[in-house]
Formats: C-alpha cells, structure tokens, sequence
C-alpha cells in the first residue's frame, strides 16, 4: 500500500517561495491502477516523483509498502528504487544501446549475473511484445515502441509498483491506446500496483480504477474512476470528466440553449448509464408507455472504462405534463441518472 | 648556409631522416592524445560533476578546476613551452628530443579537451540521467554506464579535433628543438635552404592531419546509434 500523509512540498526560488503540493493525504491500494489527473503545474510531477525520492516533501511523508521513502539513506534508496519501475513521457531510453541492453540496464544497476539478465530480458521481451526488435536501436522503433521498450525497463527489476509519468502524452491516440492495454494487461498479469499522472481523462477512464484530481498542489476530488465519472463534483472535475465524454461540449450548450428557447414547454433532459443499463432499450420503452409524448435525440455517446461501460444520452421531450412527468418517473424506477437541463450547462 | 633550392630537388631529400622526423611526430602525437585524453576525461567529469551545486565547497572546487582551465587556454603554445621549461627538465630530465614536448603538449591540450568533454557530458538528455537516477543508479554507474557511452560520438570528435591541433604543436615544438618533422623542416629546410624537405615535411603533416581527421569521423560515425 502507498500512503501521503500530510505531504507538502515548498521550493524555494529566486522569486520566493513556491507550493507546489499542499497537504495531501492519499492512500493507493495494492494492485489498482490509480491515476492522478491536473493540468500542468498541477504538482503532479512533483507528487510522482515522491514516490521514489526523486523529490522528497518538506513536510508529511510518503509510505511505499511499508518504507517511508524520505527516510532512506542513500544506499537503502537506492535499493528501494530498483524495486520501483518508472517509466516516462520522452521514454529515456539510452540511444546507445539495444533495445536488449536497454531493458538489461537496470538489471546491471541491481548487479544480475549475465546469464539472468539474458533470460529475463527476453521473458520481457515477449511480454511487451517486441520479439524481432532485440537487437534494434531506439533510433529504429517508432514512439509505441519505444514506450514498450521503456515498460520492459521499468519491470526488469519485478518492481513492486510502476509509476507513469505521463507515459503516453507523447504517442498518437491508436498508441496511446496500444500502451494503456499493455499497462492493463500488465497490472493483470502481474499484479503490481501502478500509479500514473497524466492530463488526459481519457487515460483514466480507460485503465484506472480510483482518480485523484489535483490542482494548485491540492487534490480537489478522489475516488472510484466510474463514481467520479457519473458524479463529479468540482468544476475542474467537471471539465475533465466533460472533455472527455461529451467531445464538444459547447456545441451542445449551443443546441440545448436553442431548443429550450423554442420549445418552452419542452425538457431537455441528460440520462447517465452505467454498466448493463447502457444495453437496455429505454428509450423504446418510454415511446411504447408514452405514445403522444415526442422525443428527439439531441446527443448520446458510450464509453468503456475499466469498471465497464458509461454512457450519455441528451433527449428532448415534448408533450403533456402528464407525459413528461411520467417518462421521469419510468426513468427514475430504472435507476437511471437524470438530470432535467433547464438552461445550458 | 647553401644556396636556394628548388621545391622539387627530391635527391636533396634524406628520406631516413624523414621517416624517423615522422615517427617522431606520430608517436609525440599518439602518446599526447592518449594522456590527454584520459586527463581531459577526468576534467571534464569534474567540471561536469561540480557545475550547478549549491554546496559551498563543490563550487569552490568547481571554479578552481574552471581557472586553472581557462588559464592554460589561454597560454599561448609557444610561451607555455618556454614557461613550462624547468617543469620538463624536472620531469622529464632534458628539454630536448620528442619526450621533452610531452609535457607542454599535454598541458596545452588537456584543459582544451577536458572543456570538450564538458560540453559533451551537458549535452546528453537529462531524462536520461534522471531514469538512471530513478532506477537506483550509483553515481559510479552514472558515469560509466551513461555518461561515457551516451557522449561518445562528442568525446571522439572532440579527441579528433585535438588530435589535429596537436599535430600543429608538436611541430611548433619541434621547431624549438623537440625533433619530428617541424623540427626537421625547420632545420634542414629553413636554416639549410632545402626547400624540397620543407614541402615533403609538409605534406606528410597534412597527410597525417588527414588520416587523423579520417580515422576519428569513422569512429565517430560507428559508434553514433542517434540516427538511423
């Protein structure tokens, strides 16, 4: 298990003081796949980095199985840090080796004998799927690739956790997913815990399990990846969870400001799935008990986190009262999240 | 003092005073480089491990190494020569013959190379460094497992074009009585008048600037993985 414990951190500059982590109090189980989402000089990096005392808190301290990093000596450091994987945005391969010697790297650091090098090298190889590039320099593979490369690395050592410093915000959208299943694929596999920042929402619908929202130092909103996703709370939170399901919100405010501006006894009202509700045909169901009640879809969309499936759907309801209010009482015995929109977002 | 001589009189020539001349001049090269450098290897590694401290001490320690390198940089080659003489007598036992150019050669060169290795250290990514950190590195293995073979390609290089300037002083020494092909044309060129010998001395000069030049982009090229 991971814990902050009333981490802050204070740098001094030539301008004064700077806080770029303010009392964070945070706890990461073994196994999941927590992500911590801000925008840039959120403090996500300096948070990260804690972890394996690249960085260390002016105040609080921070937990890794057991051992409070901040309290390490050089040597125990050291060796606390080949049993923490890291892999990052500009990969940091060494260009002067192999991808083979790439990935023997830190077990040369641990001090493997060769011959177990060898093999674990090309365990991983395998695992992170680049048999035929062994021999390759990073010059030759492509950014996917690279990243691969950099995975393998990071778990030559059979780390206890992996932290992922905004491993895929230098990768196009097809690998960026490529390597968030690898990370998946990996956290299954092997168990081990990983803790990734990142500004991307995408990142952590698809992988994560719990979600830590930072901001100005200070983490705003944290929880179950799909909860956070259903219900965020702070307006940040909002915009991320936003920008991520509903591509181009503005442009919806736009329609739904309209359509309530011309059809004032209308609803527009936004339903959140979750799980096997984005399969039930709903919609046909309220048609079929409302016949007169006329219903045109503004926007829907679906997305699959690691928790399963959530989804979106803005309807317009035209109608009766009666109707209308009947429809939101179908929606309501089917547990599903509405929300009636009376004037844009 | 004999008459002017033409530049193509080649039986004017005594070709085993030429090749021993250019022996001379190869192996007061050879030997300078591989001194300079190993001792240019540990400057720059100092400089490099001492730049942007905040500890009192390693700064100092910083901007002594950084004095004493931009002093005998400054030196002219001719001027340290003659500074450096009673230093050679003392180390070496003479301030003639190939041996005695040693010292002024590597003292000239060693601080030129070490600001080289320097540049080259600063100019590998610093993720790079920062992964090795993150992975647990010693500082031991930073240096021999990152450093060195990150800035290779720059360290070759860097030897190549000291190299080359050092071939231009060991004939500036020779012309001051350390042997080799300067001192060769100097003596039998110029106080003699042979013109043939000073351009034949000449030539082999710039062919071994040449092959140097050649040798070190070669390496240079082979040892680069940056680009495909």
């Amino acid at each position: 298990m991971i814990e902050f414990k009333d981490v802050s951190k204070t740098f001094t500059t030539d301008k004064g003081n700077v806080t770029a982590i303010k009392d964070v109090n945070m706890k990461i189980e073994d196994g999941e796949i927590f992500g911590i989402v801000g925008y840039s000089g959120a403090g996500k990096t300096t948070l990260i980095r804690m972890l394996n005392g690249l960085e260390t808190p002016t105040t609080g301290e921070v937990d890794v199985n057991g051992t409070k990093i901040s309290d390490l000596e050089r040597g125990g450091l050291r060796k606390k840090r080949h049993k923490i994987g890291m892999i990052f945005q500009h990969f940091n391969l060494l260009w002067s080796r192999t991808v083979r010697k790439n990935i023997e790297f830190p077990l040369e650091i641990a001090k493997i004998s060769k011959a177990e090098r060898q093999k674990k090298a090309e365990e991983l190889i395998k695992l992170v799927g680049l048999e035929g590039k062994e021999d390759a320099y990073p010059s030759e593979l492509s950014g996917g690739q690279k990243q691969r490369v950099g995975v393998a690395r990071a778990l030559a050592n059979d780390p206890e956790i992996l932290l992922s410093d905004e491993a895929t915000s230098a990768l196009d959208p097809q690998t960026t997913d490529e390597v968030l299943d690898l990370l998946m694929d990996i956290n299954k596999r092997l168990g081990i815990t990983i803790v990734l920042i990142t500004h991307e929402m995408h990142v952590i619908r698809k992988i994560c399990d719990h979600v830590a929202v930072l901001d100005g130092g200070k983490i705003i909103e944290t929880g179950e990846v799909l909860e956070v996703f259903k219900h965020p709370k702070q307006p940040i939170t909002k915009r991320f969870v936003y920008s991520e399901v509903a591509p181009s919100p503005e442009d919806t405010n736009v329609v739904v400001e309209q359509l309530l501006k011309e059809y004032p006894n209308g609803r527009i009202i936004q339903l959140t799935f979750h799980g096997n509700q984005a399969n039930l045909p709903i919609v046909s169901e309220i048609i079929h008990q409302f016949p007169k009640l006329r219903i045109s879809i503004i926007e829907g969309n679906i997305h699959q986190t690691a928790e399963g499936a959530i989804g979106s759907l803005f309807l317009q309801l035209i109608g009766d009262q009666e109707d209308i209010d009947g429809a939101l009482d179908y929606l309501k015995t089917m547990r599903v999240e509405t929300e009636v929109i009376e004037h844009g977002r | 003092m004999g008459g002017n001589t033409g530049y193509f009189e080649f039986n004017n020539v005594d070709w085993n005073q030429m090749w021993s001349a250019t022996w001379e001049t190869i192996w007061m090269t050879v030997v300078s480089i591989v001194v300079v450098a190993i001792l240019g290897y540990f400057i720059g590694l100092l400089l490099f491990e001492t730049s942007g401290s905040q500890n009192f001490l390693v700064k100092v320690i910083n901007w002594l190494v950084a004095l004493f390198v931009n002093v005998f940089r400054s030196i002219p080659f001719i001027i340290l020569i003659v500074l450096l003489l009673p230093f050679t007598k003392q180390v070496v036992g003479t301030i003639i013959g190939p041996v005695a150019a040693l010292p002024s050669l590597i003292v000239s060169a060693a601080p030129f190379y070490g600001r080289m290795v320097e540049l080259a250290f600063h100019e590998i990514d610093r993720g790079v460094l920062e992964a090795a950190d993150a992975m647990g590195a010693s500082q031991w293995q930073i240096i021999t497992k990152v450093l060195l073979p990150e800035s290779l390609p720059a360290l070759i290089s860097g030897i190549t074009v000291t190299a080359i300037s050092l071939i231009g002083y060991t004939a500036m020494a020779g012309a001051i009585g350390a042997g080799g092909l300067g001192n060769l044309a100097y003596q039998e060129g110029f106080e003699s008048s042979n013109n043939t010998v000073t351009l034949v001395s000449t030539v082999i000069i710039v062919l071994i600037v040449f092959a140097f030049q050649f040798i070190g982009d070669f390496a240079t090229r082979k040892v680069d993985k940056r680009v495909v």
